[in-house]
C-alpha cells in the first residue's frame, strides 16, 4: 500500500494543506464545526517550530493572522457562522490594507447560533458583502476532502498573490467527513507561492501603487521598508487622503486586481454539459449529490449536466452566460434559501432559472435533486 | 453506484460508534485502499441522545457521502434501532444486541441477535470496547474487509497500552458473529 494514502477529515485535509503550503502562523478561536482545523494545528504546526495561538474571541483571531502576515507570515484562521459575523470587521481591514490571509468558514445551520452541528450553505452572499463597503473577495468552495486539501494550498497562493483575504467555505459535512485523501509531497505541488520582498530598494517602495495595474508584494515590517498601514482611505505610501483621484484609483483598484484577473482566479468543473437540456449548478457538498442525479437523469434518458465552481467569488460570470445560450434549463440546488441562483439569474438570461432550497439541516440528496430534474424537464 | 455498501452503527453518544465507523473506514482506505467514506450525525449533547455513524464502501467513487438504504445496520439501544430500521434495504442486515434490544419486531431482511453486553461483561469485565466488539461482529458478518485489516486499523488508532484489551474486543466480535452465522 501507498502510504501516502490516508482516510482524513475535511478539517484535517485543510490543516495538512496549510502545512504543505507553509503555513506560518494560525490564530483562532474554536467552533463547532470548525474546530478540528485548530486542534490539528495545534500540534502540527508547533511541532514545525510555527505558531498556534487561541485569541480570546475571533475578532482578534482575525486581527492575530493580520498582524503575522504583515511581518510576513503565511497565516490562517479558521470559523463558522457567528464566529463569520464577527470577523466581517477585520476582513475589511484585510481588504483595504491588501494583507493577504486565509480565513476557512465551515458553514453551518444560522442565522445567529442556529445549529453548531449541522451543514448549511447560507454563507455565500456573507462570504461576498459581509463587511461594509465596496471590495472585491475571493472565496472557494471544494466538494471533498481531498479538494479542501489542494484548494487549501491555492488559497495560500491567492492571497498572496493578489494581496487580499481568501475565503475557503466549507460545510460541516465537508468538514467532519472522512474520506480518502493521497497526501502529496511538496514536490509534487505545482506551485507554492511565498512571500517576497519588493524588487526594489525600500525607498522606491510604493505598497499602494494603484496605476501600476501590477500587485506589488508587501514587504515584511522589519525589514527596511516604511510604509503605513491603516483603514482609512490611503494613498501609495499607505498614509490617509482625501484627495478624490486617489479615492477613486484606491476603490476601483480594489475590484480590478481581482475582476481583470478573473481568469487565473476562476476555477470550475464540468460533467456532462456538451450534451445537456438541463444544468445543474451546484457547490461544495450538494455537487456530490448533484452529480449522483445526473446519472440517474441520464439513465432515464435526461441529459443533465453539471456546473461546478470551486471559485465561486468572483463569480464565474462568463462561463455560466455561455453555458445558458445553449442549455435553457438550469437548476440550482443550495442548502440556503437562494443565493448563488441570484447569480446565476443575473447571468443566465434568457434561460429558465430554478432554484432548489433545502434548510433542514439535513443534506440535499440525489433522490431531492433527480425528482426536481424530473419536474423541470416535464416543465 | 452499484457496488456501493452502506453501513450504520446506530446508538447512543459515548458509546464509541463514531470511532467504529472511523476503523471500519480507515481498513477499507488504508488497508485494502479501496473507497469509503464515514459520516456522523449527532446532537450537542455529549453523552446520551441518538448518535449514528456510517460508512459507506465502494470500488467507485462515492458521491453522496451519506447512507440512505443501508445494506447493514448494528443497533446497540432500543432507541437507535426503531428510529434507524426503516433505513434497511429489504433484503438487508441488521444485527443488534440482545440485552440492549429487547423489542425487534419491526425487524427486516437478515437478523442477528448476538450477547455482545452480555460477552463483554464476562470477558472483559467492563462495556468498555462494546464498540470494537459491535465492529469485528461487524466486519465479520460483512465480509467487506478481512480480520487482518481491521486489526491494524484497530491498532493504528488505539493508545499505547490498550492494544491487548482491543484486540480481544475485537475477536470476541468476530468469535460471536462467527457463532451466529453457524446457526442460522
Amino acid at each position: 500500500m501507498t502510504k501516502n494514502i490516508k482516510l482524513m477529515q475535511g478539517n484535517e485535509a485543510v490543516a495538512e494543506g496549510a502545512i504543505i503550503a507553509g503555513c506560518d502562523f494560525f490564530a483562532g478561536y474554536p467552533i463547532t464545526p470548525s474546530s478540528e482545523v485548530m486542534e490539528q494545528l495545534s500540534s502540527k504546526l508547533v511541532k514545525l517550530g510555527k505558531v498556534c495561538i487561541q485569541m480570546e474571541d475571533e475578532i482578534a483571531a482575525l486581527g492575530a493572522v493580520l498582524g503575522a502576515a504583515l511581518g510576513g507570515a503565511k497565516a490562517l484562521t479558521a470559523s463558522s457562522g457567528p464566529g463569520m459575523s464577527l470577523k466581517a470587521e477585520h476582513i475589511g481591514y484585510a481588504s483595504m490594507c491588501e494583507i493577504p490571509c486565509v480565513i476557512v468558514n465551515v458553514m453551518r445551520g444560522g442565522p445567529s447560533t442556529g445549529l453548531p452541528t449541522l451543514p448549511a450553505q447560507g454563507d455565500i452572499m456573507q462570504a461576498r458583502w459581509g463587511t461594509h463597503g465596496d471590495h472585491a473577495i475571493i472565496a472557494i468552495t471544494p466538494s471533498s476532502v481531498n479538494e479542501s486539501l489542494y484548494e487549501t494550498i491555492r488559497a495560500f497562493n491567492l492571497a498572496i498573490k493578489y494581496r487580499t483575504p481568501v475565503l475557503i467555505l466549507t460545510d460541516e459535512i465537508i468538514g467532519h467527513m472522512r474520506e480518502k485523501v493521497v497526501i502529496p509531497n511538496k514536490e509534487d505541488i505545482k506551485e507554492i507561492l511565498d512571500v517576497k520582498l519588493p524588487d526594489v530598494p525600500p525607498e522606491k517602495y510604493f505598497p499602494y501603487n494603484y496605476t501600476s495595474g501590477k500587485v506589488t508584494s508587501l514587504a515584511p515590517m522589519g525589514e527596511g521598508y516604511r510604509y503605513h498601514v491603516t483603514g482609512l482611505i490611503h494613498g501609495e505610501t499607505g498614509f490617509p487622503s482625501q484627495k478624490t483621484d486617489v479615492i477613486q484609483n484606491a476603490q476601483k483598484w480594489l475590484y480590478d486586481k481581482i475582476y481583470k484577473n478573473i481568469k487565473d482566479i476562476e476555477k470550475f468543473e464540468e460533467f456532462q454539459t456538451e450534451d445537456a437540456d438541463i444544468l445543474i449548478f451546484a457547490y461544495g457538498s450538494v455537487s456530490r449529490s448533484a452529480r449522483q442525479a445526473i446519472l440517474m437523469a441520464r439513465s432515464a434518458g435526461i441529459k443533465a449536466g453539471l456546473f461546478r465552481p470551486i471559485t465561486i467569488w468572483p463569480f464565474p460570470e462568463e462561463r455560466v452566460s455561455s453555458l445558458s445560450k445553449k442549455i435553457k434549463k438550469i437548476i440550482v440546488p443550495e442548502m440556503n434559501m437562494g443565493q448563488a441562483v441570484l447569480e446565476v439569474q443575473r447571468n443566465a438570461c434568457g434561460s429558465d432559472v430554478y432554484g432548489l432550497n433545502v434548510v433542514n439541516g439535513e443534506p440535499i440528496t440525489p433522490d431531492t435533486i433527480y425528482y426536481k430534474i424530473k419536474e423541470v424537464a416535464g416543465a | 453506484m452499484t457496488n456501493r455498501t452502506e453501513f450504520r452503527f446506530a446508538g447512543s453518544g459515548g458509546q464509541g460508534l463514531i470511532l467504529a465507523g472511523i476503523i471500519l473506514a480507515d481498513a477499507a482506505v488504508s488497508q485494502e485502499n479501496k473507497n469509503a467514506v464515514q459520516t456522523q450525525s449527532y446532537g450537542p449533547e455529549a453523552r446520551g441522545g441518538s448518535s449514528k455513524s456510517e460508512v459507506i464502501v465502494s470500488d467507485d467513487t462515492i458521491e453522496y457521502p451519506k447512507a440512505t438504504k443501508l445494506d447493514y445496520m448494528i443497533a446497540l439501544t432500543q432507541e437507535s434501532f426503531s428510529k434507524y430500521i426503516g433505513d434497511l434495504k429489504d433484503d438487508g442486515i441488521v444485527i443488534v444486541d440482545r440485552e440492549m434490544v429487547r423489542d425487534y419486531s419491526k425487524a427486516k431482511g437478515k437478523l442477528y441477535v448476538l450477547d455482545m453486553v452480555k460477552t463483554a461483561r464476562e470477558e472483559l469485565g467492563k462495556l468498555l470496547g462494546l464498540n470494537i466488539i459491535a465492529l469485528g461482529a461487524l466486519v465479520a458478518i460483512s465480509g467487506i474487509v478481512s480480520h487482518e485489516s481491521a486489526e491494524k486499523a484497530l491498532m493504528s488508532r488505539v493508545p499505547k497500552g490498550f492494544e491487548e484489551y482491543n484486540k480481544k474486543a475485537l475477536e470476541i466480535g468476530f468469535r460471536l458473529a462467527k457463532e451466529a452465522k453457524n446457526n442460522k
